[in-house]
């Protein structure tokens, strides 16, 4: 049984067509790379996943458990929503961490409130505990009472990493965690990513960092224009890749080289 | 002479501060019901409220004040704030709340607007409602965005509350005026902008002291 199913996901924002038929499924302990130039849906795609966007059509499944079925039009309480965004972790390319909360206190934050909004009394302690454990793991623990706007565009990322690892989420998504970052401060994010894709962490990865996909990832889904024009292993897409589109997409990348 | 005159103008400015205290208690909550109003996606509710803050911020709070106070009595030809001090002090105040209560919507309109939606979207992604998105991350951040206009807008209050005498709502500008003629002296109305200036260097103070409070993130 796959981890992730995904199945036909349509979603339009008014007249434009941004997703048209998409279709994948992932193992645990997978990495997923993504990629693509901009517009050909892989955001939006990643949204989907994490409830930010409602797909107009499709399916999508953890386990076998259907988490959306564009078929039923019964509007589900945010309370639903909430429980279904918790199978997903998000990083985001412009971090957004919490400016008013320390490195520690953006990590504990979700699971103290996620306790309390369950009603059961937050563990302060072992929430710290883990936190401490997360941002030891980025290399960062001597950040910890450092606020956000005191941390490079690097450390911030890597704090919002350790803040969505905390949930312990199935599948951890990046939305190009490295597009905001300059060419130095990069390799130190993808060190951490590509730690935790070495300890078969389910992970989803929207990239431009075409060799990190190539060697990070098990399986590699090119997307143009809402549509998946290659999925396959990193050998199949990038050495063997089928379409005119992504032979033209692959050249362009191998130029700037 | 200068104690009697500074006890005369300390009983005007307690007429003052009290206009400026219960004005600040009502127009601040209403200012924020105004500012969700105004960001209402029900047309029957934003059209409505802001076609009021245009009116309110379109009109001299002068106007508003002679509207307030003599419109009723000549729609219903009987004076509804009845005849005497307390009656004109509650007119006073309700042109003062309306007032500020639309400006202060603005400010917080453009508080809450500012925050970059990217803070909802970590807090959702993270399994937060609604509700803890607003008060663990986003009110703070408001906060302290509108503390600068806010501050500005809460000093000019003090200097617009002389303008009640159009009423005839007795602050302490008319009691330093009044000497004028009871006495022949003009001192005691200059005397009266030392009130204004030591009060509001209290409140410069303690927005100054709130800014640096809140400077620890930005």
């Amino acid at each position: 049984m796959a981890l992730l199913e995904v199945q036909n996901i349509q979603k339009s924002f008014g007249d434009t067509e941004v997703l048209k038929d998409i279709s994948f499924s992932m193992e645990k302990g997978q990495a997923l790379s993504i990629i693509g130039s901009s517009g050909s849906g892989k955001t939006t795609l990643l949204r989907c996943l994490n409830f930010l966007e409602r797909p107009d059509r499709g399916i999508i499944k953890i386990r076998d458990e259907v988490l959306f079925d564009g078929e039923k039009k019964r509007k589900e309480s945010e309370a639903e929503t909430r429980k279904k965004r918790l199978h997903f972790g998000l990083v985001f390319q412009s971090f957004n961490l919490f400016p008013q909360y320390t490195a520690l206190e953006n990590v504990m934050l979700a699971p103290k409130l996620n306790a309390d909004a369950a009603g059961k009394k937050a563990d302060t302690g072992e929430i710290e505990a883990r936190a401490s454990e997360l941002l030891e793991q980025m290399g960062l623990s001597n950040r910890k009472d450092n606020y956000p706007h005191q941390l490079s565009g690097g450390q911030q990322q890597r704090v919002a990493i350790a803040r969505a690892l905390a949930l312990q989420p199935d599948i951890l998504c990046f939305d190009e965690p490295t597009s905001a970052l300059d060419p130095e401060l990069t390799g130190e994010v993808l060190r951490v990513i590509r730690e935790l894709a070495d300890n078969h962490t389910t992970m989803i990865i929207v990239t431009h960092e075409m060799k990190f996909a190539h060697d990070v990832a098990d399986q590699v889904i090119f997307m143009d224009n809402g549509v998946i024009l290659e999925k396959g292993t990193p050998d199949d897409v990038f050495e063997h890749p089928t379409h005119d589109r992504t032979k033209q997409f692959l050249a362009g990348y191998s130029n700037a080289q | 002479m200068f104690a009697e005159v500074t006890l005369s103008l300390l009983e005007g400015f307690l007429v003052t501060l009290k206009l400026f205290v219960l004005t600040l208690v009502f127009a601040l909550p209403l200012g924020l019901l105004i500012s969700f109003g105004s960001m209402s996606k029900l047309k029957v509710i934003n059209v409505p409220i802001n076609f009021l803050i245009w009116i309110v911020r379109g009109t001299p709070l002068l106007l508003q004040l002679l509207i307030i106070y003599y419109g009723p009595g000549i729609i219903m030809k009987n004076n509804i704030w009845g005849a005497g001090d307390g009656g004109r002090f509650i007119a006073a105040l309700v042109a003062f709340v309306i007032n500020y209560a639309c400006y202060f919507s603005v400010i917080y309109r453009g508080g809450i607007q500012s925050i970059p939606v990217g803070q909802y979207e970590a807090g959702e992604v993270l399994g937060m409602t609604r509700g803890q998105i607003f008060r663990k991350i986003v009110l703070l951040q408001v906060i302290k965005r509108i503390v600068p206009p806010i501050s500005n807008e809460i000093i000019t209050l003090v200097k617009d509350t002389s303008l009640a005498r159009v009423i005839a709502v007795y602050e302490v500008i008319w009691a330093g005026q009044a000497y004028i003629k009871s006495a022949g002296i003009i001192w005691p109305l200059f005397y009266t902008g030392a009130f204004y200036l030591i009060f509001s260097a209290l409140l410069t103070w303690l927005f100054h002291y709130i800014e640096k409070r809140l400077s620890y993130f930005q």
